[in-house]
């Protein structure tokens, strides 16, 4: 029961959810007042995720009941949802990109063959949501030409404009600059001041701190907290996340000039689309140095990983090992062989095949090294031992190097690639979101491994777009923009406002 | 907890519910055309398994089925389905065939060898063309081995009617091969043991096969090149970050499956023939894509519906020899049931299935 004797918005009564022998809820019970702006917390696999898809109709509950406004409802699916009043912000937007706003709103609710009085029935009503929340967004751009700020207000206009009460974001803030996510948080905040109940689903403690008026913390499925934000703190929820105490970060220790060894003059990189999104990169890698490159995701980022790690041509420039020019042909291999790890930022993407058996991708990429392969043969039983030793090493969970790599959490699977990557000591490490998607325990731990890593000599490559991350570990910060270097940052400058100014494209005013 | 099905479920439960709806569904058409569908099953039954000699021609049906089955597993394994098995299979009997011709007088023990890598070198070089399309054009592998099958039988109508055609033999296939390259018959071997076998074509090509099933899975499970390919069936863009060549192995994939079916010409042209024929494949290609479906691509199973394949041919001849009511048309229908559910519908009872375990697994827990 809320504070004031009425019925809560929503409220879980002891959700269970099994998936195999997963058990993804267990018991989940807790309510959220009317009106108010309700953080959910907690680490990646705690079961966050899987609550909300039970509310918004993907899952069904194994048992348990939901109670919006004390009403038991049923909710098969997401329509289902709609029509009580839930919506949805999901954390890839479903906008179809060459459609207006307007028509995006419109979608699936045209109201007939013809299909301009619904679209002017449609204007009235988005434009009367716009001013009622303050919600600027202009219903005749095409969507292709929005920035992502500007696309998670389509969105969330598209929940009201379906009549939702209750709105879900799910992680909103990850693509987003911190500029754009102080506008996101005014706009939350007038949503909850018109009444409307707010549900955020995040792993940023600060967020929860800045925006929420009370938060519930789950772990392994289970709600092991649900306070007032007033009276919690940023500390008391990580430790609560975690289920420990969390080390205090060590100093950074200084660094030594040496000679670089991986080295990029002018690199340039056109997709696939004929678009340049690399132009004119020079970069020079040091051992025992940790370079991380900040800005907002799809700023060329992606594609200049994909060039230093010789995966796509250069389409300009070019890169020196050590003083010596790389091969143009076969690039990855050669660079692989010379000494070259790398952490992709997008692990199902690239970093794992998810079918493959635990020991099979613990050597994607080095399964010819003389000491995997015998002859045509992979080694098979000397790679298994290895990656059992690995997984000892890097704490990855469940210990069986036979399972499926997609049937291990997110968490799991990024230490597994970690441990591929790191275990050789590479000369050069590239790293793109190493702790995307991971809970705070694991990020610890790879903060730590990148830290020895670096300590042995090792040339690492950050690419990051939590800007906490960069900051806790980079020693000299490059921030990109639109596929060029617009700022360069010592640590000792560095601070969150000075890189989200050129992160928004500022120049000057920052460095 | 490796697998969300026990291998047992997986490979065995599922595909034997999936052929009992076939006969199921097949036993309600036997009964509109007035046979009891039971009497016609052990007929069936009795016709592929029941003697020696039934027995010889379900498995050397299943012989060639394994290979042309085989031939859409490797490929599948890296993302592609090679339909192009017929076409392969006819250039495959084209290297025997020159093999056999060039060596009468060798010993077996030398004319097998070549002949197996003529057999493989003829099915390979006749998917490189279409892989290689696939890779460098993106030209859809599927599209373009259904018209390389096309293709294969222009080929070889035109060279058995103007230039491999016996002299003076009106029909369009080549003088019969040197008695000393024929591959001996399983009832030659039985007779040598003492066992009462009437003739069958079943002949040495079934043991090269179940060799090639084995040297197949051992390939793709253990070998290097094995990992590649299902790195890039799995996940291209993981393969390439992994510096795989993901275009070589596809290429790769596909010729390692063009020359098994290269190897249907060992078991038709050497081992039964003695000459080559034209359309000595027959559609065999084609069956080999419900065998890969119903083996689900894993060698041990592509033997297992080859068998399965292979009885239904035999059976069913049997059956439309008892019953005059069961036309060609009507073992037609037989097949395609099984095809269709075994093949086509492999997943319609696995969901329930994995469902119906899970729950199973978990309420003790």
């Amino acid at each position: 029961m809320a504070a004031d004797g009425s019925a809560p918005a929503i409220a879980f009564d002891r959700i269970t959810k099994r998936f195999g022998a997963v058990v993804a809820n267990r018991g989940v019970s807790f309510e959220i007042a009317p009106g108010t702006i309700h953080g959910i917390i907690g680490e990646n696999g705690a079961g966050k995720s899987t609550l909300m898809s039970i509310l918004y109709g993907f899952y069904q509950a194994d048992g348990g009941e939901i109670r919006l406004d004390g009403r038991p409802v049923r909710i098969d699916n997401s329509a289902d949802a709609i029509r009580l009043g839930i919506g949805m912000v999901h954390q890839h937007f479903v906008l179809v990109e060459p459609f207006t706003v307007l028509e995006n709103l419109t979608l699936g609710h045209e109201g007939g063959i013809v299909l301009q009085p619904g679209i002017d029935r449609a204007r009235a009503a988005a434009e009367a949501i716009e001013a009622a929340y303050g919600l600027a967004v202009d219903l005749d751009a095409r969507v292709e030409d929005l920035p992502v700020g500007a696309r998670q207000r389509v969105e969330i206009l598209k929940a009201l404009y379906r009549g939702a009460e209750i709105l879900i974001l799910d992680e909103p803030t990850g693509v987003l600059t911190p500029d754009e996510a102080l506008q996101l948080f005014q706009i939350l905040r007038r949503l909850k001041s018109e009444g409307k109940t707010v549900l955020l689903i995040t792993h940023k403690l600060k967020e929860i701190m800045a925006v929420t008026d009370r938060v519930t913390v789950m772990r392994a499925g289970e709600v092991v907290g649900d306070v007032a934000t007033s009276e919690t703190n940023e500390a008391d929820l990580a430790e609560r996340m975690v289920g420990r105490k969390l080390a205090p970060l060590p100093d950074r220790e200084p660094v030594t000039p040496a000679t670089p060894i991986l080295v990029a003059e002018g690199v340039r990189v056109v997709d696939a689309g004929g678009v340049e999104r690399v132009r004119g990169i020079d970069l020079a890698l040091r051992p025992g140095e940790i370079v991380g490159i900040a800005g907002v995701s799809g700023n060329g980022q992606s594609e200049l990983m994909a060039a230093l790690a010789g995966l796509v041509p250069l389409a300009g420039g070019r890169l020196t090992w050590a003083g010596e020019p790389v091969p143009t042909e076969d690039t990855a291999r050669a660079l692989r062989r010379l000494g070259l790890g790398h952490i992709p930022e997008d692990r199902h993407k690239s970093g794992m095949v998810g079918p493959f058996e635990a020991w099979e991708t613990s050597v994607l990429g080095y399964h010819r090294d003389p000491e995997h392969a015998r002859g045509a043969w992979l080694r098979q039983g000397f790679i298994r031992a290895l990656t059992r030793q690995r997984m000892v090493d890097y704490d990855v969970r469940p210990r069986d190097e036979r399972l499926r790599t997609a049937a291990f959490s997110g968490g799991n699977q990024q230490k597994l690639i970690c441990a591929r990557e790191m275990a050789r000591g590479p000369q050069v490490l590239l790293v793109g979101q190493p702790t995307r998607g991971v809970d705070v325990g694991a990020i610890e731990q790879i903060h730590a491994r990148l830290r020895a890593l670096k300590h042995e000599g090792t040339a690492i490559l950050l690419v990051s777009v939590e800007l906490d991350e960069i900051l806790a570990l980079a020693d000299r910060i490059l921030v990109m923009v639109d596929g060029r270097f617009t700022g360069e940052l010592d640590r000792g400058q560095a601070t969150e406002r000075a890189l989200g100014l050129l992160m928004a494209g500022v120049q000057g005013e920052a460095a | 907890m490796q697998r969300d099905l026990p291998v047992l479920v997986d490979y065995v439960l599922i595909p034997a519910l999936n052929l009992a709806l076939a006969f199921v569904v097949g036993a309600v058409v036997l009964g509109l055309i007035g046979v009891s569908p039971l009497d016609a099953l052990a007929t069936l039954f009795q016709g592929a398994f029941g003697s020696l000699d039934g027995l010889g021609y379900t498995l050397y049906y299943a012989t060639t089925f394994i290979f042309t089955g085989l031939a859409v597993a490797i490929p599948y394994q890296a993302g592609l389905f090679n339909i192009g098995g017929e076409g392969q299979a006819m250039l495959g009997g084209l290297g025997v065939t020159l093999v056999c011709q060039a060596m009468g007088g060798y010993p077996l023990w030398l004319v097998l060898p070549l002949a197996i890598l003529a057999a493989m070198v003829g099915g390979a070089a006749w998917a490189a063309v279409p892989a290689v399309l696939q890779v460098k054009r993106g030209s859809h592998l599927v599209i373009t081995t259904i018209m390389f099958n096309f293709l294969a039988g222009a080929v070889m109508t035109y060279l058995l009617i103007d230039m491999l055609r016996a002299p003076g033999d009106p029909s369009p296939e080549t003088a019969a091969f040197p008695p000393s390259t024929a591959l001996p018959f399983a009832h030659e071997w039985a007779a040598h043991l003492g066992l009462a076998m009437e003739e069958s074509p079943l002949n040495l090509s079934f043991l090269v096969a179940l060799v090639a099933a084995f040297l197949t899975w051992l390939f793709i499970r253990r070998s290097l090149l094995g990992y590649e390919i299902r790195a890039t069936g799995h996940n291209p863009s993981a393969a390439s970050y992994a510096a795989i060549p993901v275009g070589r192995v596809t290429v790769l994939a596909v010729c390692l499956g063009g020359a098994c079916a290269g190897l249907v010409g060992i078991n038709e042209v050497m081992g039964v023939l003695h000459r080559l024929v034209l359309g000595f494949t027959a559609g065999a290609g084609i069956v080999g894509i419900a065998v890969a479906l119903m083996g689900r691509n894993h060698p041990f199973g592509i033997v297992l519906a080859a068998i399965l394949f292979g009885a239904l041919y035999q059976g069913g001849a049997e059956l439309a020899f008892d019953y005059p009511q069961v036309t060609r048309d009507i073992i037609v229908v037989m097949d395609g049931l099984v095809i269709l559910f075994c093949g086509a519908l492999e997943n319609m009872l696995r969901v329930p299935v994995t469902r119906a375990w899970q729950r199973w697994r978990t309420v003790p827990a």
